[in-house]
């Protein structure tokens, strides 16, 4: 018996593609998502703040939308692709992304126990929607909480991430229309 | 002079050095850790709030598949966590905590055994099967039935179920003063019982170590060598054969600053077992079984003159403390905070004060974050503007006329106060939101029969408690001085141990931005480590906004001593007396030909790698240690709060339109950290004065154990604060520095509430309580006194 796996006869396979690697697993039907990842995974990452959907620490992309991986039974993820903190840098050179790159230049986190969560939050939302407002996203920032900051410098963060991207796009858009 | 000046870092917003393991999931917190073969804990909680336990019967969790072992106290034989102060009987009853309950229960969620499983879910089914039967015994949840005749008592050695009660001050001839005053006020006010609520709850894992003979515990806490006195005792282990060492913390502000009773049990379990075991506290425990805050009732009078002047302040301050003593401070901590700093920044010539602790089956509470601070400065803003309404004044003009403006000054308190800017604070902000329009908006509401208010709140916080501070509190166990060392390895790379211990206030840039000033060297070229017991011989930890003031001089006296040695080294090889150098960008240099110089990993080769060459005098190798205490009374930070609130009729609802934060915490090492710690104490602040509180029913159930029940305020309700900066530098610490920690949540409720206040003047309702509840609000705003107005 696996001593730290707890898996009882109701034991399942199951197979997670995380950060696009193909994980299996070999879990009980009442392990949640996040503890597969954080603990059968490593991938420690994600966070736990409350185990009962309101706190958002443990937010994660299932395909692309933010979700929380507390409430997810891991075997109701199979199938889905699903995103982690752990991939927003480069996975070559470790160098941050534009989204962390923005928490860190505006003080957006403290102790940084809600900040992945928050990064997903904001990744999830921004592919949806480039165009947010800082209104729309201080909307969309309610969604987790934050004990450390007070909300403000992770909604400019998050502001000045999209403001960037949008200018990055125009800016590769004029290109191609120029050439 | 040998200080380098040229490329300072001190005063810049760095780039944090947490942030990018943070920002990637590489942090390490507690949970986090995983060891082999670690099994995990949880604890068999009461369930009533006050009982005898007449039986524990584990028998059946012992068979629950994955469970491993379960303990009650008899089984473990731990001893007890006992906080005291040097004070007589009828000021101060020790209370002994048991690490789990042995024969009575007295709250809700107190631990009463451990299980340990193979994995969480295990544990909790574990619990599942516990036995225990109680004798109740009638709950006291208030502090009416606390102090009533008769009442039941929580601990039978603490008559009227108080404490702490002291009776401070009373100067001569205040009751004449108040009899003759021309202007009395009073105020009587509540606030909520709340929880400090890091992000991440509690938790520890620990190990024993054969080898080295130790029991380490990984655990999440302010203050690291106080679990471990606590640990050593409770285990009956020498101190030097516990190792704490604490990851990265998910915030803390207080409630992580006592010693909780499971990681104690979690280590226990684990050197029993000769295992590793992890306890996490889930929300529920965390919400409702932890440490909880700010319970307090005062019932206050000020005596003004004619003209505003304030002539006497009486306050009588009761502390709901729950359960228990927390350790070090002792149930001391809010009354004795209250009482001995209350009238704060202003001239208050006269002085009375009781204050209480009281114990009730609830849970225990634990300093957090401004400790009592938010609410006597509430209470003290209330009776200003009571006394403004009263006399006609404008509300910020009696302010005026009463704030402290000559320094250093010594209170009425027995406190020096060092120079701070409470006036410039205040027409600073006053000219902000007035800058900003927010006075003229709020006439043109008043018009359109909106609510509209605007408060402040004029405030200072000590920040620099040294030793001498604490011990006039009568601590048996006296805080205050901190350590650091400072070591250079042989290739000149700088390492800084601490004895505090940072949870979200980025030590690891500021501590080192410090040095690398000190020492003139790259912030790249120093690492800070803390948070590690057999790293550095003691220290005191995080709180009281006391790390940057305290353990920040000590770090800089640390490095200015390696640097010293650097300079010795330097003039040894030039044979010249060492005044003859100074430090310069990673070198020693000649005073009198600045081309000579020597690199510090030159230096550092000699040092470690050729001491052959030094001259006798000096000890090879590149540390220095230096500790820092303060012997004044400490420093004070200080601000001024400005809020704009709206009030809306339907709802009830209070809605905060602008912020303006004037704060003054001497030299900021990093601006952008201060300002993050006041927006973040901003938002605690409002979470306190609008929405947060737990409420226990007749029988002692607390009501909230989910978020569902307890609003942690999100950015729908925080609003964008600004701030503005004055620097009165603090003429003993190191580095210029006070403390940036608590003021934010200080200074909030009072501007909120007289904001509220503000908005409501129409109707006649003045409200002194919080949290100011929907409820509240939408009665105020449907009274007669409104209706007739329109
Ligand atoms: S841990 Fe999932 S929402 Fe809080
Ligand atoms: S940074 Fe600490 S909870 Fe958000």
């Amino acid at each position: 018996m696996n001593d730290t796996s707890g898996l009882g006869d109701d034991a399942q396979l199951i197979t997670l593609d995380v950060n696009g690697t193909s994980y299996e697993v070999i879990t009980a039907p009442r392990r949640t998502l996040v503890d597969v990842l954080r603990h059968d995974l490593r991938l420690t990452g994600t966070h736990v703040g409350c185990e009962h959907g309101i706190c958002g620490a443990c937010t994660v992309l299932v395909d692309g939308l933010p979700s929380r991986a507390c409430l997810m039974f891991a075997a109701q993820a199979e199938g889905a692709r699903i995103t982690t903190v752990e991939s927003l840098a480069d996975a070559d050179t470790g160098e941050l992304g534009d989204l962390q790159r923005a928490f860190s230049d505006h003080h957006g986190l403290q102790c940084g126990f809600c900040t992945p969560g928050f990064l997903m939050l904001a990744q999830g939302f921004l592919t949806e929607r480039p165009e947010a407002s800082k209104e729309e996203i201080r909307e969309v920032v309610a969604a987790n909480l934050c004990r450390c900051t007070g909300y403000q410098t992770i909604v400019e963060a998050i502001d000045a991430c999209a403001t960037a991207r949008r200018a990055q796009r125009a800016a590769g858009t004029e290109e191609t229309s120029c050439n | 002079m040998t200080s380098v000046t040229e490329n300072q870092l001190v005063g810049r917003s760095v780039a944090r050095r947490e942030d990018p393991r943070l920002l990637t999931g590489h942090g390490r917190f507690v949970d986090d850790i995983e060891l082999p073969g670690m099994l995990h804990a949880q604890f068999v909680r009461s369930t009533v709030a006050h009982g005898l336990i007449t039986a524990v019967d584990l028998t059946a969790v012992r068979r629950v598949p994955g469970v491993v072992a379960a303990f009650t106290a008899a089984d473990l034989g731990l001893g007890d966590i006992t906080a005291r102060l040097d004070r007589p009987p009828a000021e101060f009853v020790p209370t002994a905590m048991p690490v789990l309950a042995r024969d009575r229960v007295r709250y809700v969620g107190e631990p009463i055994a451990v299980v340990v499983a193979r994995d969480p879910y295990a544990a909790e089914d574990g619990l599942e099967a516990a036995r225990v039967t109680y004798e109740s015994l009638p709950p006291v949840t208030c502090e009416e039935q606390a102090l009533a005749p008769g009442a039941a008592l929580v601990h039978e050695e603490a008559v009227r179920n108080t404490l702490v009660d002291v009776s401070l001050f009373a100067t001569e001839g205040i009751d004449g003063i108040f009899e003759n005053a021309p202007c009395v006020v009073r105020v009587e006010a509540r606030t909520g019982r709340q929880n400090a609520l890091p992000l991440e709850t509690r938790g520890a894992v620990a190990q024993w170590d054969a080898r080295e003979e130790q029991l380490v515990v990984h655990t999440c806490t302010q203050i690291p060598h106080q679990v471990r006195t606590v640990a050593s005792r409770c285990l009956g282990l020498d101190e030097r054969a516990v190792r704490v060492i604490v990851p990265d913390m998910g915030g803390g502000f207080g409630l992580k600053c006592v010693v909780g009773r499971e990681e104690i049990a979690a280590a226990a379990a684990a050197l029993r077992l000769r295992r590793p075991v992890k306890w996490i506290e889930d929300r529920k425990d965390a919400l409702s079984a932890s440490f909880l805050a700010r319970e307090q009732h005062y019932t206050a009078r000020a005596a003004f003159d004619a003209d505003g002047r304030i002539l006497g302040l009486d306050a009588d301050v009761v502390c709901d403390m729950g359960a228990y003593s927390c350790y070090p401070f002792t149930a001391g901590i809010e009354p004795l905070m209250a009482a001995g700093e209350m009238p704060g920044v202003y001239k208050v010539p006269a002085y009375r004060v009781r204050g209480r602790a009281i114990t009730t089956n609830k849970a225990p509470t634990a300093p957090y974050r401004g400790v009592s601070r938010p609410q006597y400065v509430m209470v003290v803003e209330r009776l200003m503007e009571r006394a403004a309404r009263e006399l006609d004044m404008d509300p910020l003009e009696i302010r005026r006329r009463n704030l402290i403006t000559d320094f250093p000054y010594t209170g009425v308190n027995h406190i020096t106060y060092d120079p701070g800017s409470y006036l410039e604070s205040l027409d600073l902000c006053e000219q902000a939101l007035k800058e900003a329009g927010w006075y003229d908006r709020q006439a043109a509401a008043r018009a359109e029969g909106r609510h509209i208010g605007i408060g402040y709140s004029c405030f200072s916080e000590r920040t620099g408690y040294g030793s001498a501070a604490f011990a006039a509190r009568k601590m048996q166990v006296v805080p205050g001085f901190d350590l650091s060392e400072v070591r250079m390895d042989t290739g000149g790379a700088v390492t800084v141990t601490t004895g505090t211990m940072s949870h979200g206030q980025s030590h690891e840039t500021t501590m080192a931005q410090i040095v690398a000033d000190a020492l003139g060297v790259d912030l790249a070229k120093v690492k800070l480590h803390q948070g590690d017991t057999d790293r550095i011989t003691y220290g005191w930890g995080t709180f009281a906004s006391r790390s940057i003031t305290v353990g920040g001089s000590a770090v800089r006296r640390a490095a200015v001593k390696l640097g010293d040695k650097l300079r010795a080294i330097a003039a040894a090889e030039w044979g010249v007396p060492p005044e003859e150098t100074e430090l310069a960008r990673g070198r020693v240099r000649r005073r009198d030909e600045p081309g000579i110089e020597l690199t510090y990993e030159h230096l550092a080769d000699i040092a470690y790698l050729k001491s052959h060459l030094l001259p006798e005098d000096i000890e090879p190798g590149l540390t220095a240690t230096a500790a820092f205490d303060v012997t004044t009374d400490g420093t004070f930070s200080n601000a001024t709060h400005g809020a704009v609130v709206e009030l809306h009729e339907g709802t009830g609802q209070v809605e905060i339109l602008a912020y303006v934060c004037v704060e003054d915490c001497g030299v900021a090492i990093h601006p952008q950290v201060v300002e993050g710690q006041c927006r973040g104490g901003i938002a605690q602040g409002i979470a306190g004065a609008l929405f947060e509180q737990i409420t226990y029913d007749a029988q002692g159930e607390p009501s909230a154990t989910s978020f569902m029940d307890y609003k942690v305020p999100t950015a729908h309700e925080i609003p964008d604060v600004t701030i503005h900066h004055l620097e009165t530098p603090c003429a003993f610490t190191e580095t210029g520095a006070k403390g940036a920690g608590e003021g934010g949540t200080i200074g909030a409720p009072a501007a909120v509430l007289n904001a509220v206040n503000d908005a409501l003047r129409a109707t006649g309702v003045e409200l002194d309580t919080t949290p100011i509840t929907p409820e509240t609000v939408h009665r105020a705003l449907t009274s007669p006194a409104l209706e007739q107005t329109r």
